[in-house]
């Protein structure tokens, strides 16, 4: 026998040892560490961080997508930066700086897209996901926001400024980019609900909120809510309300009221209010657990102590805790059984029972905000 | 002088003379203030956002005064909310002299 092929039966019977280092990523997570410009991947069964990754900017207002295969974060960061880690080896294998100053991305229905919201110069950016070269450049007149992916490999964003929503269909050869105008004032986040139709877009500049029915041959700005806040007192905001697509609770939607401490509910087919709830102060993230039973709710400064959890038949509020200084964040694993917490100031993520609301364990975490569990990668609009 | 406004230069002058009045804690805590909270608008670094960037040089040698003032009134028509119910005009004045002062690391 060779050396060589010695060697490679040596090899062979290592195989089983590399075997159970395997890991797989169902239940990984990434949590953003705002003030490092790191990120922690943590494993939600171990309730533990297995690793961090530095190095990737200004993480103030940083959020992330991941691809199909769960295997690579897409990192949105402040200073334009875009990262794609691998949580699996715990680097980053490439990173580009696309723009000055950026809100965030999205990633395409066939994973095959990211597309990251820009405030300087204001558009979006979109690049090949495999090598982050650019493919397509969609300029807006002012901030580009509340981004979304939609069904038939499609993006959809806001500008904050112009007042306008633009659908980006990547679908053919070339971008193909349709303007709706008049959306509303000062829009300010957007969400796309779970099943791609209806991209609702918040606005800060008036009341009430746009909704934009996807389905349609020729999708038309209709809005919705009109005069929520009318009446009553406007509110500083300290803090902009996020939505997301975790907006859907049964055959609801919820959402952050701005200007106003109150949550909205409003019927998920016809778009028409079916109620409020006063909440502790300005809603910032609306989360619906997963199966839509309830909905737990963080808040602005200075009453970013508390989250509150609201149900979604009775629209009362059944729970309030305070895990610590300045909550930023909620993630639900993904069938909803916890809530992972971030508290900013403890320095620490808590985890929280959804069934018992109470905390069952704790992950050291640097300044951490957004939380983001893979299972992400396969639902629209995240 | 019109009676507004002589109260409003009467203001400044007050909330100028009590500026330096901020103690070694409270200092911490507006400088945690400034990086995390109004960096949820203006970045952390500074470079704006939603928000206006706040360096020292994109402030351009803007008077204290002014600054604070934006502090604590906010700007109307814009998302910069007035901070007067949650802070001081010390400590609005401390704030503004910490921006001016490209206290970056």
């Amino acid at each position: 026998m060779t050396r060589l092929a010695a060697l490679l039966i040596c090899s062979a019977l290592a195989a089983p040892a590399a075997a159970q280092q395997l890991r797989a990523t169902g239940d990984l997570g990434v949590i953003v560490e705002r003030a490092t410009g790191s990120v922690l991947i943590v494993d939600q069964s171990e309730h533990a961080a297995i690793g961090r990754v530095a190095g990737l900017g200004d993480l103030s207002h940083a959020s992330l997508v991941f691809s199909p295969d769960e295997r690579f974060a897409y990192v949105f960061g402040r200073d334009g930066g875009l990262s794609k880690v691998d949580i699996l080896t715990q680097e980053i294998v490439k990173r580009v700086v696309q723009a000055g100053n950026s809100i965030g991305g999205a990633i395409s229905d066939d994973g095959k897209l990211i597309a990251v919201a820009n405030y300087e110069p204001g558009g979006v950016k979109i690049f090949e996901a495999e090598t982050l070269d650019e493919v397509a450049d969609i300029p807006a007149a002012g901030k580009a926001l509340g981004l979304e992916d939609a069904p038939g490999r499609r993006f959809v964003f806001s500008v904050w400024d112009t007042n306008e929503t633009k659908i980006v269909d990547m679908s053919g050869a070339e971008a193909k980019v349709t303007t709706l105008p008049d959306i509303g004032a000062n829009p300010y986040d957007a969400l796309i609900t779970d099943d791609g139709r209806t991209y609702i877009a918040g606005l800060f500049g008036e009341d009430g909120l746009t909704a934009i029915d996807l389905w349609a041959e020729t999708p038309e700005p209709r809005r919705i809510l009109p005069g929520y806040g009318r009446g009553e007192e406007e509110m500083p905001v300290y803090k902009m309300p996020h939505l997301e697509g975790w907006a859907k609770a049964g055959d609801q939607i919820v959402l952050p009221a701005v200007h106003h401490h109150e949550v909205l509910w409003v019927d998920a087919r016809t778009l028409e209010e079916t109620g409020r709830t006063a909440t502790h102060g300005q809603p910032v993230f609306a989360m619906a657990r997963p199966g839509g039973r309830q909905v737990w709710v963080n808040f602005a400064h200075p009453r970013n102590d508390t989250i509150q959890v609201i149900d979604t038949m009775t629209h009362e509020i059944v729970g309030e805790m305070t895990p610590g200084p300045a909550v930023l964040h909620m993630e639900f694993t993904s069938r909803g059984t916890e809530a992972w917490v971030s508290v900013r100031d403890a320095n620490k993520v808590v985890i929280f029972d959804t069934t018992t609301l109470e905390p069952v364990a704790e992950i050291a975490a640097e300044s951490p905000s957004g939380i983001f569990f893979t299972a992400r990668a396969h639902r629209m609009g995240l | 002088m019109p009676r507004a406004l002589a109260y409003a230069a009467a203001c400044l002058f007050a909330a100028s003379a009590v500026a330096a009045e901020i103690a070694p804690a409270a200092a911490a805590r507006l400088e945690h203030l400034v990086t995390q909270d109004c960096g949820s608008c203006h970045g952390l670094s500074r470079k704006g956002g939603l928000g206006s960037p706040l360096t020292a040089e994109a402030l351009d040698g803007a008077d204290r005064e002014t600054i604070a003032t934006i502090i604590l009134d906010g700007v109307p028509g814009t998302a910069m909310p007035p901070w007067r119910p949650l802070m001081s005009e010390a400590e609005a004045y401390w704030i503004a002299d910490y921006l001016l002062k490209d206290t970056l690391k």
